[in-house]
């Protein structure tokens, strides 16, 4: 069973790895979590997105990670809106038979996520805002999943 | 066709959509931010550097040379930040 989310909401890694545990032949959960960095400078992090793309670029990539492995459930929540250093920002959980494909497949969705997925990130340091720059590095990470 | 901006492309346009009908002579995405270039003051500006925005046409990542269509669902945006 595959779970795309965008919430304002926290989300609860334990249910939602329970959730996962009931898709099958499940002997591995892997997850990732992403979360606002405590700099000192910073205060806030607000997230935009593009409602409607960004759950079909998702929802295209997790469809790849189960044609590419044998995976049985996957789960990607995002949240959205203001977010204070040390809360959960994302949330990309696989379940499989076996470690190595869950692994695999939880960076392979997290490596599409960041290069992707229409989400922009505003900083706010010092009382001054400021739109995240992309890394180049986001992009450099999708070219090992490349079949030619 | 309706065109959708996000993030610093929104605000220093001051608005976050728009709806126009498709200008004569665009046939492809990289032409209609040209078009919008054109516009002047803020416009001018967001559009100045292609290397600073990203498109989407019909909620789909695409190049400049995308063909786009009176009634496509346009974004332009920075290269993405999530994660």
């Amino acid at each position: 069973m595959n779970t795309i989310r965008i919430q304002t909401d926290d989300f609860d890694v334990n249910a939602e790895i329970a959730k996962l545990k009931t898709s099958g032949d499940v002997g591995a959960v892997v997850t990732f979590t992403g979360a606002v960095r405590r700099d000192a400078d910073i205060q806030s992090m607000t997230l935009e997105h593009y409602a409607g793309m960004t759950e079909r670029e998702i929802a295209r990539h997790m469809t790849e990670a189960c044609s590419r492995w044998p995976i049985a459930g996957a789960t990607v929540i995002h949240r959205i809106g203001k977010l204070a250093p040390g809360e959960n920002i994302v949330l990309v959980a696989v379940a499989s038979s076996h470690r190595q494909m869950a692994f695999a497949a939880a960076e392979f969705l997290m490596d599409y996520l960041k290069a992707r997925a229409p989400f922009w990130k505003l900083e706010e340091r010092n009382a001054a805002s400021r739109w995240v720059e992309a890394r180049n590095v986001d992009d450099d990470g999708l070219s090992r999943w490349r079949e030619d | 066709m309706t065109i959708l901006y996000f993030a610093w492309v929104r605000q220093q346009l001051g608005r976050g959509e728009e709806t126009i009908d498709l200008p004569a002579g665009v046939k492809t995405i990289g032409d209609l931010a040209n078009h919008l270039r054109q516009r002047g003051g803020a416009f001018g500006e967001a559009f100045s550097d292609r290397k600073r925005i990203r498109a989407a046409v019909n909620q789909e990542h695409v190049p400049w040379d995308a063909a786009v269509h009176a009634e496509d669902e346009v974004a332009f945006f920075p290269p993405v930040t999530g994660g």
